[in-house]
């Protein structure tokens, strides 16, 4: 019956919990800084060209994205294999992009509203065709400011 | 039976090593941003009939790029890497040379009386033109406005275009504006540019 003795008495003492909440907040914290809030889902692949001429995309409240390139694989047999444009979370048609631009409009402060830049994320793949009627419609829409995703590399690689 | 009772292990150091993993992380992790050219789209055309502005040849610098991705500037083939000099002799002429654009004197603070060229980049492409080679294009014609403005710059005011006042940053803009035109779009001849 010692056995039974022992384990009453003595054992394992309990390990210290105490920073336990600590190792719990750094885990929260990391990812909360970590995590960039991704909004969407892309559905189309994007391969960013390069540019030597980029600027980092300051203040994210105010760029909204348009995502241009050949559908991922799943939805290649429905969408075909030709770059499309994506908004939000659903594949659009370019005459969508209108009435995209106004209800992302309305959705911001009056005061932000004309600073609101559309960033073309376009595959480097795609033809100037479907970029340039994107380009038509945000005219129309008069979203001008436009910036070119483009990954930023050295002007020696470039050329 | 005596028994020495077992210590607790000493917690505690742990929030300190807990933090300096935080920081650790937090220093090292870089959070993807994008990058972008920025650009301005012309307005929209106000009336259904716009006439073309009247430019004179001499003012306008026409980068076509065709189908087949073949660079051509003022009909002429042109190699990428070469585009950057030529936009650069093209917006300053240095000579004054009759082909290259006009300048006109204008006022701008800082600098008094400036002559600031009239010219004017358009940038044409095919509908089948790929992407990247127009934005490569595009790249190589915003770099030599900033490359002029950087000199600008540093002759003036003895610092980088970036790291100046506001003030002085729009002067220098003024004298090297960035005039690129990307005209409506239209099917170009497939022997452009070969």
């Amino acid at each position: 019956m010692a056995k039974f003795a022992r384990k009453g008495k003595g054992g394992t003492p309990a390990i210290s919990t105490a920073s336990l909440p600590d190792i719990v907040f750094m885990l929260l914290f990391f990812f909360m800084t970590v995590t960039t809030m991704k909004e969407v889902d892309l559905k189309v692949q994007i391969s960013k060209p390069k540019a030597t001429e980029v600027k980092k995309i300051e203040n994210k409240a105010l760029v909204k994205y348009i995502n241009i390139g050949v559908p991922i694989t799943k939805y290649q047999s429905k969408f075909g294999k030709e770059p499309i444009i994506q908004l939000n979370d659903a594949f659009a048609k370019v005459r969508d992009i209108g009435p995209w631009v106004d209800a992302v409009r309305s959705d911001m402060d009056a005061e932000n509203r004309s600073k609101m830049t559309t960033a073309l994320k376009i595959d480097k793949n795609a033809k100037m065709g479907i970029v340039t009627d994107v380009k038509q419609e945000l005219r129309k829409a008069k979203a001008l400011k436009i910036t070119y995703i483009a990954d930023k590399t050295t002007k020696d690689e470039f050329n | 039976m005596a028994r020495r009772p077992l210590q607790e292990i000493n917690a505690g150091s742990m929030a300190d090593i807990a933090f300096l993993l935080l920081i650790f992380f937090l220093v090292t992790t870089t959070m993807s941003t994008n990058t972008g050219m920025q650009r301005k789209l012309p307005p929209p055309p106000e009336k259904k009939e716009q006439k073309d502005i009247d430019v004179k040849e001499r003012n306008v610098m026409v980068v076509l790029i065709n189908k087949d991705n073949n660079i051509a500037i003022k009909g002429r083939p042109i190699q990428l890497k070469d585009i950057c000099e030529k936009t650069k002799i093209f917006f300053t002429n240095p000579n004054n040379d009759e082909n290259l654009p006009e300048k006109k004197i204008k006022e701008i603070p800082f600098f008094g009386k400036y002559p600031v060229s009239k010219g004017v980049v358009s940038l044409q492409t095919d509908r089948n033109t790929n992407y990247e080679k127009y934005l490569q294009v595009n790249n190589e014609l915003v770099r030599a406005v900033n490359e002029l403005r950087d000199e600008k710059a540093m002759q003036k005011f003895g610092k980088p275009f970036d790291e100046l006042e506001k003030e002085k940053q729009k002067a220098i803009s003024e004298i090297y504006p960035l005039n690129i035109s990307e005209a409506e779009p239209r099917r170009i001849a497939a022997g452009a540019g070969k």
